[in-house]
C-alpha cells in the first residue's frame, strides 16, 4: 500500500514541452510512472518521444484518462495550470515550480476548496510511492520499495537526504511527499500524517520542517492526540538570522514567530523523536524503531 | 523587495491614500527651499530600508528657519543605526521633507498575507506610533485582525469592523473605510507582501493621512510590476547579496568562516545548522537552487571567496534538478579561473553521482572528499579550527 500515488496512477504532463519538463517526464518514464499525456497550448497533436500532446487538460483527460498531474510550467503560468488541471477534474496535481506570487496561490488555494482536487506544492519536488510511481524530480534510484518508513517534508533536497539514509540502514519508503517552501501550498503536513496513519504498510514517519509559518506546530498538535505510529522529526533552522528569508519564500522567521525552537519544542511535546543532528536521522530511526 | 517611504507614498496617492504633502531631497539647500514652499513647521525623514528611524536620529521636526538647517545637515550624509540596521549602520543620501501637521490621534494600519487562512490580514490598532510588536505582546486586546478572502475581496463589513474596533468618531467613518479600502486596493494590485502605516494620524483639522509608509513587494511577483522594478535602490542592498541576485542565486551573508554552497534551501539551512554543531559557524547561506547550471556555481564560489573570514568551503550537493556533473563541471569551471585559497570539502549524492566524481577526480584539485553529511560537517569544521 502507500499513499495518493500508486501503480494504477495515470500521468499528464503539463509544460512537457520545455527544457525541464522533457528531462523530468523522461526521468519519470524510466523510473516506471505510467506517463499518459502531455500538455502544452498549441502543440496539441504533437509528441513527446512517445506521449501524446494535447492542448487542454480537460482533453488530455478526456482521451486518456489521466488522473494525476504534474506540472512544469514557468512560474507566471503555474496557478492557472493548477486551476486548468482542478478544472479538468484531476485528483491529483502536482506543482513543481517555484516563484509563484503568493497572492496567486491564496486565490488557487480558495479555488481548490470548492474542487475535491488534492494539491501538492508548489515548490516542491513531488511525490513518489517507490518502485511504483514518480512524480517529480527526485532522483529514483535511492529509494528502497515496499516501506514501512513515510516521509513527508517542506524541503526538496532536505526530502532526498533522509531518504538515502533510510535507504542505508535498511528502511524502504511507502510513500515519501514533498509538501514544498511555499508559505501557501495544498496538502499539508496533517493531510498526509492523516493518509499515513491510516496506511497498513506506513509504520512509521519521518517528518521534516523548517523555519516559518506554524504548520509544524498544528502537525504536532495533531500527532499528540491522533498518532498511532512512531513518528521521527528534524527542523531546519536553528542557525537562520530571524527576518531573512532562507531561499525559500516560506522560510521566514519575523515577529519571533516560527522559530526552530518552537518547533523543535512542539515536537518534543508531543511525542515526536526529534532528530537534532541531520547526519543521524538514519540512525536515529535503525535505534528507535524495531518494526 | 522593499521599495522608500517616499516611493510608497507616491503609489499611496495613485491609489488615493491621502499622505502629508512632501518632496525629496539630497541637500539641505534643497530641503531649505522645500520648508520655505510647504512652511515651517516640516519634518525631516531619511530614507534608508529600516525601521527604527525616529530613535536613531533619522527623523527631525524643524520648527525654524535655523532648525531645518540643523535637521538637514545632521540627517544628510549620516550613518544612520538602528535595530534594523545593524552595527554598521546605514548611510543616508536623500531625505523626505513633509508639511508638519496637528496630531490629534495615532492609529496603526498594516496588511499581510495570512498563509494559515490563505487570505489577506488587515491588521490595525489604536496604539499607533508604538512598536506593534511590544502592542501585541503586552495588549494584545487592543490589535484588530481583519480577514478578507481574494475571491471577495474587500466588503463594506470590513471597513464597518476596523472602525468601530478602532472607536473611530462618526464623521470620519467615511473617509477611514475608504482609505483601508483603497490600501487594500493598492496590497492587491501591487502584489505586496507587506504595506505598513505606522502611524496612522488623524488631524485636528479631521483628516486621516498615512504620516509613514513601508511597503515590501512580493519578489516572485516582479515580472508583472517593471514600475515596480524600476524603484529598486542597490545602494540599500549588502554588495555581495546584491551581486548573487544578479547570477540568480540565493545568498545571505553570516559572520563564521564555513563557506557553503547547498542546493535547495532547506538543505542548505540543515547544513548550516549541522557546520555549528560541529563546532564551526558558517559564513554564508547559499542556495544554488534546481535550475542552476555550472556558471552559477561557479559564481556562488566567486561570492564565497570575496568573503575573507572564510577559511574553508563546504559544498553539499544532494542531486535533484541539479544533477553531480553539473555541479562537477561548475567547480572544475570555477578552479581553473578562480585560484581557491581554501581546502574544498565535497559531498555529493543524488542523479548523476557517479560521472561527477568522476569529473571532479579526473581534475586534478585538491579537494576532500567526504562520505555523507556529518562526515562533511566534521572535515571542514577540523579544517576551519
Amino acid at each position: 500500500m502507500s499513499v495518493f500515488v500508486n501503480k494504477n496512477t495515470r500521468l499528464v504532463v503539463q509544460g512537457i514541452t520545455g527544457q525541464e519538463g522533457q528531462f523530468h517526464t523522461r526521468s519519470c518514464i524510466a523510473y516506471g510512472t505510467n506517463v499518459v499525456a502531455g500538455v502544452t497550448p498549441g502543440k496539441g497533436g504533437q509528441k513527446m518521444d512517445e506521449v501524446p500532446i494535447f492542448n487542454s487538460v480537460k482533453e488530455a483527460r478526456e482521451k486518456t484518462g489521466c488522473n494525476a498531474s504534474m506540472i512544469l510550467v514557468p512560474p507566471p503560468f503555474a496557478a492557472d495550470a493548477i486551476m486548468e488541471a482542478a478544472d479538468a477534474g484531476v485528483e491529483l496535481v502536482v506543482c513543481i515550480t517555484e516563484g509563484l506570487p503568493v497572492l496567486d496561490m491564496m486565490r488557487v488555494k480558495n479555488y481548490l476548496a470548492t474542487k475535491t482536487t488534492r494539491l501538492i506544492g508548489p515548490n516542491c519536488p513531488g511525490i513518489i510511492t517507490p518502485g511504483e510511481c514518480k512524480i517529480g524530480i527526485m532522483p529514483g534510484p535511492m529509494h528502497k520499495p515496499g516501506g514501512p518508513f513515510g516521509v513527508v517534508s517542506r524541503s526538496g533536497t532536505l526530502t532526498y537526504e533522509v531518504v538515502h539514509q533510510l535507504t542505508q540502514v535498511g528502511f524502504g519508503q511507502t510513500t515519501c511527499i514533498g509538501i514544498g517552501g511555499d508559505p501557501i501550498n495544498g496538502t499539508n503536513f496533517i493531510d498526509c500524517l492523516i493518509a499515513f496513519n491510516a496506511d497498513p504498510d506506513t509504520k512509521a514517519v519521518v517528518m521534516v520542517g523548517e523555519i516559518g509559518g506554524n504548520a509544524e506546530e498544528d502537525a504536532c498538535e495533531w500527532i499528540k492526540a491522533n498518532m498511532k505510529k512512531p513518528v521521527f522529526g528534524f527542523i531546519a533552522g536553528l542557525t537562520a538570522p530571524p527576518g531573512r528569508r532562507m531561499g525559500h519564500a516560506g522560510a521566514i522567521v519575523s515577529g519571533g514567530k516560527g522559530t526552530a525552537e518552537a518547533k523543535i519544542a512542539a515536537m518534543k511535546s508531543s511525542g515526536v523523536h526529534h532528530c537534532e543532528n541531520l547526519g543521524n536521522m538514519g540512525k536515529l530511526c535503525k535505534e528507535i524503531f524495531k518494526g | 523587495m522593499k521599495i522608500h517611504e517616499y516611493q510608497a507614498k507616491e503609489l499611496f496617492r495613485k491609489y488615493n491614500v491621502p499622505t502629508p504633502n512632501g518632496k525629496l531631497a539630497f541637500t539641505t539647500a534643497e530641503v531649505e527651499k522645500i520648508a520655505e514652499e510647504f512652511g515651517l513647521p516640516v519634518v525631516v525623514k531619511a530614507q534608508v530600508h529600516a525601521g527604527g528611524r525616529g530613535k536613531g536620529g533619522g527623523v527631525k521636526l524643524a520648527r525654524t528657519k535655523a532648525d531645518v538647517k540643523t535637521c538637514a545637515d545632521s540627517i544628510i550624509g549620516m550613518t544612520l543605526i538602528t535595530k534594523q540596521t545593524g552595527a554598521q549602520g546605514k548611510k543616508v543620501n536623500k531625505v523626505l521633507v513633509e508639511q508638519g501637521l496637528n496630531i490629534k490621534k495615532e492609529l496603526y494600519l498594516c496588511i499581510i498575507p495570512d498563509r494559515e487562512t490563505a487570505s489577506v490580514a488587515i491588521v490595525c490598532s489604536q496604539d499607533g506610533g508604538m512598536d506593534i510588536e511590544e502592542v501585541a505582546a503586552k495588549t494584545p486586546e487592543r490589535i484588530i485582525t481583519v480577514n478578507v478572502s481574494p475571491i471577495t475581496g474587500f466588503q463594506p463589513f470590513h471597513a464597518r469592523k476596523i472602525c468601530f474596533g478602532l472607536e473611530i468618531e462618526k464623521d470620519l467613518q467615511k473617509k477611514m473605510s475608504a482609505l483601508v479600502k483603497n490600501l487594500y486596493e493598492l496590497f492587491v494590485a501591487y502584489d505586496c507582501s507587506m504595506v505598513e502605516i505606522n502611524p496612522l494620524i488623524i488631524t485636528a483639522e479631521g483628516d486621516i493621512l498615512a504620516l509613514d509608509a513601508k511597503m515590501d513587494i512580493d519578489g516572485n511577483a516582479l515580472f508583472r510590476h517593471p514600475d515596480v522594478k524600476e524603484m529598486r535602490d542597490i545602494e540599500e542592498e549588502d554588495p555581495v547579496e546584491a551581486e548573487a541576485a544578479q547570477y540568480g542565486l540565493n545568498y545571505i551573508n553570516l559572520d563564521g568562516n564555513v563557506g557553503n554552497i547547498v542546493n535547495g534551501a532547506g538543505l542548505a539551512m540543515a547544513t548550516m545548522d549541522i557546520v555549528k554543531m560541529a563546532g564551526a559557524s558558517p559564513a554564508n547561506f547559499l542556495d544554488v537552487g534546481g535550475g542552476a547550471n555550472a556558471e552559477a556555481i561557479e559564481n556562488g564560489f566567486r561570492l564565497i571567496m570575496k568573503d575573507p573570514a572564510v577559511k574553508g568551503i563546504l559544498i553539499n550537493v544532494f542531486g535533484g534538478i541539479l544533477r553531480c556533473d553539473v555541479l562537477a563541471q561548475g567547480v572544475v569551471q570555477a578552479a581553473t579561473k578562480l585560484k581557491l585559497s581554501v581546502p574544498v570539502v565535497v559531498r555529493m549524492e543524488g542523479t548523476n553521482v557517479e560521472q561527477g566524481r568522476k569529473i571532479l577526480a579526473e581534475s586534478g584539485l585538491d579537494l576532500i572528499n567526504a562520505k555523507d553529511l556529518a562526515d562533511a560537517a566534521e572535515k571542514v569544521a577540523k579544517i576551519v579550527s
